[in-house]
């Protein structure tokens, strides 16, 4: 008899400890969507300029090893900005900030396709042009 | 004055020459080695007497075990279960390491690029490795955006490979940098608690004083966040790596 008592108190200790934990899992998820300016303009400062050093980085030393001078930094610079808009694209998406994935469908698929080109095929298959998951 | 600088060099403990490389014990590594042994006598000794209904310090470790449990199962699933031990020991280390680097006098060895860098790529490198083994050569296909005209696949390809390739550096370079600018921070305005004060009869000083008890419940703040930054985008990088798009 006893250990009933405790196991329906632990059940209701359990029944508790659920909702507290979702109440608390509900704020979190309400914080996440409103990061902090700052925090904000910094993660997507470091993704833009990371891409940046990464392809001017690449683009030395290719110039370096075949002896090209410039143009592999040219190439690799240009390469490399444009990575760091996608970068920062999809920083904006994962918190939300963009158009979303399922409105850049609907308006895929609301826009009526020219014709049935293999390439327009392709398109409608994949939906999404950018994966929106993704930081 | 002392630089607010000064608190990251790294000083030579015990010399260690091996074939002519340095291999010295730093105190950065003094403090790698003290976060490590705190992180573990906190979970050794407070699960030490296992109770149904936790004490503190036990509620205290199995709310980081939860913690990382919930962030895997959020953003992996049930498939990732099998790395939390990697994930959980990341976690664990990074955010003593800025943590124990708050208590004065003490060293932040994640206020260095060389410490988060070599963190950044042992993720990198690990995740890419099991996204290799787990797919084959078709874990390549990564690189191939979706729903992209073959006409700009030239142009698209090494964007993306770039993109991935800027993981490691972004995600060393947010830790270190968060970590240093802060602690500079505390040390600029304690140096302007004693220049103001030194001028002012003391008085000036409390001003700069009181922004210092703000910084520093601010860097409280960053040192968890910081952590929770770095397991959170492994987690995601491992997601990718798991499911492929």
């Amino acid at each position: 008899m006893n250990e009933r008592d405790t196991s329906s108190q632990l059940s209701k200790l359990d029944e508790r400890l659920r909702t507290a934990r979702h109440a608390r899992n509900v704020g979190e998820e309400n914080r996440e969507k409103n990061p902090g300016g700052i925090s904000f303009a910094f993660r997507v400062g470091v993704e833009l300029v990371a891409a940046l050093v990464v392809g001017v980085g690449i683009g030395l030393l290719l110039d370096r090893w075949l002896g090209t001078e410039p143009w592999f930094l040219i190439g690799l610079f240009v390469i490399g900005s444009g990575a760091g808009i996608v970068n920062v694209y999809r920083t904006a998406a994962s918190l939300g900030l963009t158009m979303s994935s399922s409105e850049a469908t609907n308006k895929d698929v609301e826009t009526p396709e020219p014709e049935g080109s293999t390439m327009n095929v392709e398109n409608t298959a994949k939906t999404a042009p950018i994966r929106p998951n993704n930081t | 004055m002392a630089s607010p600088l000064e608190q990251f060099e790294i000083h030579t403990i015990i010399p260690i020459q091996i074939g002519g490389a340095d291999l010295s014990f730093t105190n950065s590594a003094l403090w790698m080695v003290t976060a490590t042994s705190v992180a573990i006598a906190f979970l050794a000794l407070s699960m030490r007497r296992p109770a149904l209904i936790p004490g503190r310090w036990q509620a205290l470790a199995e709310l980081s075990y939860e913690f990382i449990a919930n962030m895997i199962r959020d953003n992996i699933g049930d498939e990732g279960r099998q790395y939390f031990p990697l994930i959980f020991s990341l976690f664990i280390f990074i955010l003593f390491g800025n943590l124990l680097g708050l208590i004065p006098f003490s060293f932040t060895f994640t206020s260095h690029l060389a410490v988060t860098a070599a963190l950044a790529i042992f993720v990198i490198v690990g995740v890419t490795m099991i996204g290799i083994v787990k797919h084959g050569l078709h874990y390549f296909s990564f690189f191939v955006p979706q729903g992209v005209p073959a006409v700009m696949l030239p142009l698209m390809i090494p964007i993306e490979i770039i993109s991935y390739l800027s993981r490691p550096l972004s995600l060393s370079i947010r830790l270190f940098a968060n970590m240093m600018a802060g602690h500079t921070m505390i040390k600029v305005f304690a140096s302007f608690v004693f220049s103001l004060g030194a001028v002012s009869f003391g008085i000036g000083g409390l001003a700069p004083l009181a922004m210092n008890v703000a910084l520093v419940g601010f860097e409280v703040l960053v040192a968890f966040l910081q952590a929770y930054v770095f397991t959170v985008l492994t987690c995601l990088y491992l997601n990718d790596a798991l499911h492929l798009h």
